[in-house]
């Protein structure tokens, strides 16, 4: 037991009980279609079947998983990116038609040997970036869909009314059904749906139960997110964990479904038949003693979760604050975890898939909300984890209880934190600088710090409000930009300078601009400004350990292809890295953690029966990398223009940034930039500004070219056929001539030419205009 | 005069590896630390001392994120 930890027999949230009424709101549903399934047997990882559900033709169908897929694409996000190459066209759009949301797991989905095991990967053309966009996922859908008897599933059309789709695994069946009188939020459906589908009225049944769901914040924003349930007996709620980015629950919403059920009859923890069960269990225990042993003088994951983060992204000035104006702030320690341990119920394993002892998944229970639809209601807040209070400090929320009011309400109404807290921020500078005012933004007082219009914000945007402001805000970062332009209002680079989004897409919850690298690891994704494929700033800002292009190239090269990896087979990356083994100080390159790389060689090869070493896993990534990439520029995307990214996670956009951290710009201007001390000394701040403008600008285009040169694309950062081959798909005979004239249409334009400014003393990465045949 | 991390840094008489972590600041606990190249373990930072002008690498493991 730890400190304050309630026994689980003692146990009473103390929150508010919904009534729910099973036989009515089955009564109510009409089947649309159903379709049989022959239950299967997981071999190795896989059932070698995916689903496809098509709701304008009311349509299900099951498709092989061929030895072919296995080899090119692995599982997981490889078998979504194949999912809708196989299903779109480059004119898809997040609202057509055909657009598909895929809901994939992965071989290694579902073990409970080795923390971290439970994850599915959604992917969907995105309202926010029109490209394909992943988003990861805990909960306990994934699992459950690949022990219904599926790899992947993709819903295809839309509904003319509200649905359901059921995958029901007792039954060996799938079927649509009509929901009219289930609620849209997410904590009330998500628990409706475990009773209404649980084989017995037993808490036992409905953890054999967890849907895929959003919420009215979805339906009239581009943030809706995926909530993915694992049925808490302890707490009695069904819980959830988010597939945030990108608006994967908008496109839910958008096909008229309310949710994806998925049932299981029984649950063993060794569905997955792996070929090597003595080599996991081995692996696991390994981990298990690791993170017992280990946490506490560690990260502490398991008091806290990520929440651990705050205090230390406040002290090493990176936490953003004010919509990233600042890295750290006098009132921060009010959100450090501390403060947030108090409120979490100490009720152990808060994990999100059987068998994660890191357990990071926290929860406030009985927590009353003070505004919106429920207010007075006690209920159990999912969170918040470090991004969810990293929103709190973005936008000036300085009061534990209102991160909670915010995590819930985003949660409810299935919006992503991170785009709804950064977005906010964005329009709570634009507020102070007069460029938005209470006129402008429908009668909100937005300003830094009001959590009450943050809350109001919300509400209205759940409820569809059709004001102006409120019905081009909840759209994002770049909407609002291009409206206020429209509308003349305010100085545009300052306007395009402090909005953090790149393709459309809201950065999450880090300041960058002391890391050139991080810059690139936001900018130069597939996806849009997402940490989960590289996290640089320690490595490159703090230890210095990648001062070169060609260092922070193969930084952005490894890294990215290594967390791809996870979203492959179904890991949750966390326990890569948030725990390190007691020996990895001696190890040659620790913060690659080779231990537990070895762990995951060792787990695939067990699970899968193949014989991979560490360096094939990266090969599978690069594949699965590659491809997307390719489909970026293939829907008219995923070149270096698309990977522009705002000046504000740059360096100081304004004046009061500049001299809030005066003596660091000064020191760059001179070790950086190579201008004198006198130079320097003798210059106005908004001359400094300017030239630390252009020269960092200049080392994001020289950072561009090196990543795309180790990455093997043009300098337009096109994948090039002869990459794509050398990857193994020679036989795409399609993707490869698109490609080809993408190129040839790049070259035509004059686009191939190196980003950078080089002056005598510099190389660029190659003088070779047609370096990349080598590939 | 000590390096860390290739930065030029006062030197500290008498100051352990923990108090110079406190020093900069570097509260993040995933760190390891070298000092001329040799790893320190990490529960003797209360008790080995920076000698003057000493290489010190504090490696920042990344995490979160
Ligand atoms: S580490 Fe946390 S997020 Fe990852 S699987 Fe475990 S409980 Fe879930």
């Amino acid at each position: 037991m730890v400190d304050g930890q309630i026994p689980i027999e003692e146990y009473e949230t103390g929150n508010t009980v919904h009534e729910i009424d099973v036989a009515t709101l089955r009564g109510e549903h009409r089947v649309l279609a159903t379709h049989s399934f022959e239950k299967g047997e997981i071999v190795r990882g896989y059932n070698r079947r995916t689903l496809h559900v098509d709701l304008s033709k009311g349509t299900i169908e099951e498709r092989p998983v061929t030895d072919d897929m296995i080899a090119k694409f692995t599982g997981g996000r490889g078998f979504g990116l194949k999912i809708l190459w196989d299903s779109i066209s480059p004119g898809t759009r997040w609202d057509s038609e055909d657009n598909v949301l895929a809901i994939t797991n992965g071989p290694m989905c579902g073990n409970t040997q080795y923390p971290g095991s439970g994850k599915s990967i959604c992917l969907t053309v995105s309202p926010s970036t029109d490209i394909v966009c992943d988003s990861n996922v805990g909960g306990f859908f994934g699992p459950f869909l690949k022990f219904a008897g599926f790899d992947a599933m993709a819903i295809q059309g839309k509904a003319n009314e509200d649905v359901v789709v059921v995958i029901d695994g007792i039954a060996s069946e799938v079927r649509i059904e009509t929901a009219p009188l289930e609620e849209t939020n997410t904590h009330v459906l998500s628990e409706q749906l475990a009773h209404i589908y649980a084989a017995e009225d037993t808490e036992k049944s409905r953890q054999r139960v967890s849907s895929i769901t959003s919420g009215l914040g979805a339906e009239h924003s581009y943030w809706g997110c995926l909530n993915s349930s694992f049925y808490d007996p302890r707490r009695k709620v069904a819980r959830v964990k988010q597939a945030g980015r990108g608006g994967l629950g908008t496109v839910l919403r958008d096909k008229r479904v309310k949710g994806v059920v998925a049932v299981v009859p029984k649950f063993t923890g060794v569905e997955n038949n792996p070929a090597d069960p003595v080599t996991m269990a081995k692996v696991g225990t390994k981990l298990h003693k690791e993170i017992r042993d280990l946490d506490r003088h560690q990260c502490n994951m398991r008091a806290v979760g990520t929440g651990h983060l705050v205090e230390i992204m406040d002290a090493y000035d990176l936490l953003p604050c004010e919509n990233y104006r600042f890295g750290s702030f006098p009132k921060a320690s009010k959100l450090y975890s501390p403060k947030f341990y108090d409120l979490f119920t100490k009720v152990i394993p808060d994990g999100c898939w059987h068998g994660c002892t890191m357990a990071c998944s926290k929860t406030v229970d009985g927590f009353e909300l003070r505004t919106g639809p429920y207010a007075g209601h006690r209920v159990t807040v999912d969170g918040p984890e470090y991004e969810t209070v990293g929103c709190g400090s973005n936008m000036g929320l300085w009061e534990p209880e209102w991160v909670l009011e915010f995590n819930f309400y985003c949660d409810t109404y299935g919006l992503d934190t991170i785009s709804t807290g950064t977005a906010i921020a964005f329009y709570m500078e634009m507020y102070e600088y007069g460029i938005l005012n209470r006129e402008r933004c429908d009668d909100l007082e937005l300003c830094f710090g009001n959590a009450r219009a943050v809350m109001e914000f919300m509400h209205r945007m759940a409820r569809g409000d059709d004001g102006e402001f409120m019905s081009v805000a909840p759209k994002g970062i770049r909407r609002v930009k291009d409206w206020i332009k429209a509308k003349g209002w305010g100085d545009e680079r300052l306007v395009e300078d402090c909005g953090m989004e790149s393709k459309g897409l809201e950065y999450s919850e880090y300041v960058t601009k002391e890391s050139l690298a991080m810059q690139g690891g936001y900018g130069l994704t597939l996806k849009g400004p997402q940490h989960d494929e590289a996290w640089l700033i320690f490595m490159d800002m703090v230890n210095n350990a990648i001062p070169t292009f060609p260092d922070k190239a193969e930084a952005l090269h490894y890294f990215p292809m290594w967390r791809t990896w996870f979203g492959l087979n179904g890991f949750c990356k966390l326990p890569w890295n948030d725990v390190e083994p007691a020996n990895n100080a001696d190890t040659d390159e620790p913060s690659k953690v080779p231990g537990h790389v070895q762990n995951y060689v060792d787990l695939v090869n067990a699970m899968t029966g193949s014989e991979l070493e560490k360096d094939d896993l990266i090969i599978q990534s690069e594949r699965c990398y590659n491809w997307q990439r390719a489909m970026n520029v293939w829907m008219g995307r995923g070149r270096r223009a698309d990977d522009w990214i705002p000046y504000r996670s740059m360096g100081p956009v304004t004046e009061m940034e500049y001299v809030s951290r005066e003596e660091r710009y000064d020191t760059a201007l001179v070790e950086k930039a190579g201008m004198s001390k006198d130079e320097v000394a003798g210059m106005t701040v908004p001359e400094k500004m300017e030239a630390l403008y252009q020269f960092r600008q200049d080392q994001y285009q020289k950072l561009a070219d090196a990543v795309y040169f180790r990455r093997g694309w043009t300098h337009n950062g096109v994948p090039t056929p002869q990459k794509m081959i050398s990857l193994g798909f020679g036989d795409e005979a399609d993707m490869l001539r698109m490609l080809q004239d993408r190129i040839d249409a790049d070259t035509a334009a004059g686009l191939n030419d190196w980003g950078g400014n080089y002056d005598e003393s510099e190389d660029p990465p190659s003088d070779d205009p047609l370096y990349w045949e080598k590939w | 005069m000590i390096t860390v991390n290739g930065n030029g840094r006062d030197h500290v008489p008498d100051e352990t590896v923990s108090g110079l972590l406190k020093r900069l600041n570097y509260i993040f606990p995933l760190v390891i630390v070298k000092i001329n190249g040799t790893v320190v373990p990490r529960d003797s930072f209360p008790s080995v001392n920076v000698p003057d002008g000493a290489t010190v690498e504090v490696i920042h493991l990344t995490s979160g994120g």
